[in-house]
């Protein structure tokens, strides 16, 4: 299995402050990759380096072999990542139509991936003609999933996506980023110990700034001392 | 106050206000998008009246039709608006996007540069723009003459204001703004150069600013700090209506352009203005996001 998004050591500072202090990771193609690390590790910094919205000072992103460390972030967005980010980013005075129609990279875009989109999330459907910013939380959520589905992305950046739902809701996220691995690649910020591992195939502990842990999700379930020691008590 | 006056003095209120809306649309929509606060716009109105005068006269001999010297007059202020918009966002506004203190200063000593440009090249004192012979007639409104070309500025408002609606409604072009107004990095992260987008938008508002000052000059006169003069009141429309909300400055203009109509009759024009300034602080006081405040609450 090949790595789609190979980060080597990146280093990225907001404003004067070193946020990565050294940061190496890699997603591979149709598994989900599971960042976790407390609050302030620089889970979501990393996401936004990879993005291009916070460049990384030294260090190198490769997605599908090129190198897109330095490029503007439209282009990065371009050659096929989409971004779920943690507040979801839903532009409240657009239409849930809009917010689709909006993520279309060719003309048809929406036409061509109704199937998928709303056979994930039925209840957009429904919920077409209402404002973003009418909706709820959870379905917000689903709403900015879907976006990032509507072109042709290859790799999804999801950052706490269970943040503030109920659990019922939690749930659903889950079983959709499950199905999602048939149709791209993950790479998923989550707090949620238990969801995480549910999920995740692999998964990279970040701990103030620096990878510090690899490995199977697997094998991180049964190693207590590792998970007590970066991620609090939660086994 | 009869009813006729009344009348008249809404309608003369809708004329100014239109006036205000042209420069104000632009200017807010620049900031809710760009973030760029463009103490430079008032000039883009200067730049279309003189312009727009330029051309009408200077076009006389070559072309005896006034109607038709008067439209190509309008749409050369509007283009040297535009592209003068252009070269500014792209030369000098493009490079400060990291520094935006220095935005501000930067538009605000452009705006004092461009009115001097006007000055070396068309003299320091006024100029008068004679109107066009089909909208110099006075039409009956209510029993009552009421020119012409006051009626020509409300249709010009209104027909920019539905243009630019539908525009911003219907188009993906508009969407986008809408969006980015928003949220920009969103909108970047879906793979849209927000940067061309600014662009575009700048040039725009420029252009709706000069065909403004255009459509003015027959109407105010021609003076080199008319552009200061109408920023003023187009910054108090666009904190009334809300920074970043086109529907905002629409309604916005309209209220204080019959602001100062009605102030202007019942009491003097100087205190019309301060009126107008007064309307700003009640509504920052009783509701400081503007009356169609965007969510993200521009910073002024």
């Amino acid at each position: 299995m090949s790595a789609l998004l190979e980060v080597q050591d990146i280093h990225t500072y907001i404003g004067q402050f070193h946020i990565l202090e050294g940061v190496s990771l890699a997603a591979n193609e149709g598994e989900v990759t599971v960042m976790l690390g407390r609050n302030g590790a620089g889970k979501t910094t990393t996401l936004r380096s990879i993005l291009g919205l916070t460049p990384p000072r030294s260090g190198s992103i490769r997605f599908a072999g090129k190198e897109i460390g330095g490029l503007p972030t439209y282009s990065v967005a371009q050659l096929g990542i989409g971004y779920v980010p943690e507040d979801r980013g839903i532009f409240t005075d657009l239409t849930v139509e809009e917010n689709l129609k909006i993520a279309e990279r060719a003309k048809g875009d929406l036409d061509r991936k109704a199937d998928l989109v709303f056979g994930l999330f039925p209840d957009l459907k429904r919920l077409y003609r209402l404002k973003g910013g009418q909706l709820s939380g959870g379905q917000q959520q689903m709403l900015a999933m879907a976006r990032a589905l509507v072109p042709d992305n290859r790799l999804l950046l999801i950052d706490e996506p269970t943040k503030g739902l109920a659990p019922v809701i939690v749930e659903k996220v889950m079983e959709t980023i499950h199905q999602l691995k048939e149709t791209v690649t993950v790479l998923l910020v989550e707090q949620n110990f238990f969801v995480a591992s549910d999920i995740g195939d692999r998964c990279y502990i970040l701990d103030v700034g620096r990878t510090v842990h690899t490995g199977a999700m697997a094998d991180l379930e049964r190693d207590e001392a590792l998970v007590q020691r970066y991620l609090g008590a939660v086994a | 106050m009869t009813l006729e006056t009344l009348v008249n003095i809404g309608l003369q209120g809708l004329t100014m206000g239109m006036l205000f809306f042209l420069i104000a649309s632009g200017l807010s929509l620049i900031f809710g998008l760009m973030d760029v606060l463009n103490f430079a716009h008032g000039s883009f109105f200067m730049i279309g009246a003189y312009v727009a005068w330029a051309t009408f006269d200077g076009t006389a001999a070559i072309i005896p039709f006034s109607d038709l010297r008067f439209a190509i007059a309008l749409v050369a202020g509007a283009l040297a608006g535009g592209g003068v918009g252009a070269l500014t966002e792209w030369g000098l506004i493009r490079p400060l996007y990291k520094r935006p203190i220095f935005q501000i200063l930067m538009t605000l000593g452009l705006a004092y540069v461009l009115t001097e440009v006007v000055k070396v090249v068309w003299g320091a004192s006024g100029h008068s723009m004679a109107r066009p012979e089909s909208l110099s007639r006075a039409v009956d409104f209510l029993g009552r003459p009421f020119p012409a070309y006051r009626l020509f500025i409300i249709a010009l408002g209104l027909a920019i204001l539905l243009v630019v609606s539908v525009l911003l409604q219907r188009s993906r072009l508009g969407m986008i703004i809408r969006a980015g107004v928003e949220n920009g990095e969103m909108v970047q992260t879906l793979g849209i150069n927000v940067r061309r987008v600014f662009t575009l938008v700048f040039t725009l508002g420029a252009a709706l600013a000069a065909l403004g000052g255009a459509a003015a000059a027959p109407f105010v006169g021609i003076y080199p700090e008319i552009g200061l003069e109408y920023q003023l009141s187009a910054f108090v429309v666009v904190v009334i209506g809300g920074m970043g909300s086109f529907a905002g400055s629409a309604v916005a203009s309209i209220l204080v352009g019959l602001a100062r109509a009605f102030a202007d009759y019942q009491l003097s024009p100087l205190v019309a203005q301060a009126i107008i300034v007064a309307v700003m602080a009640v509504v920052l006081l009783l509701k400081p996001e503007g009356i169609f405040g965007a969510k993200k609450g521009g910073g002024l």
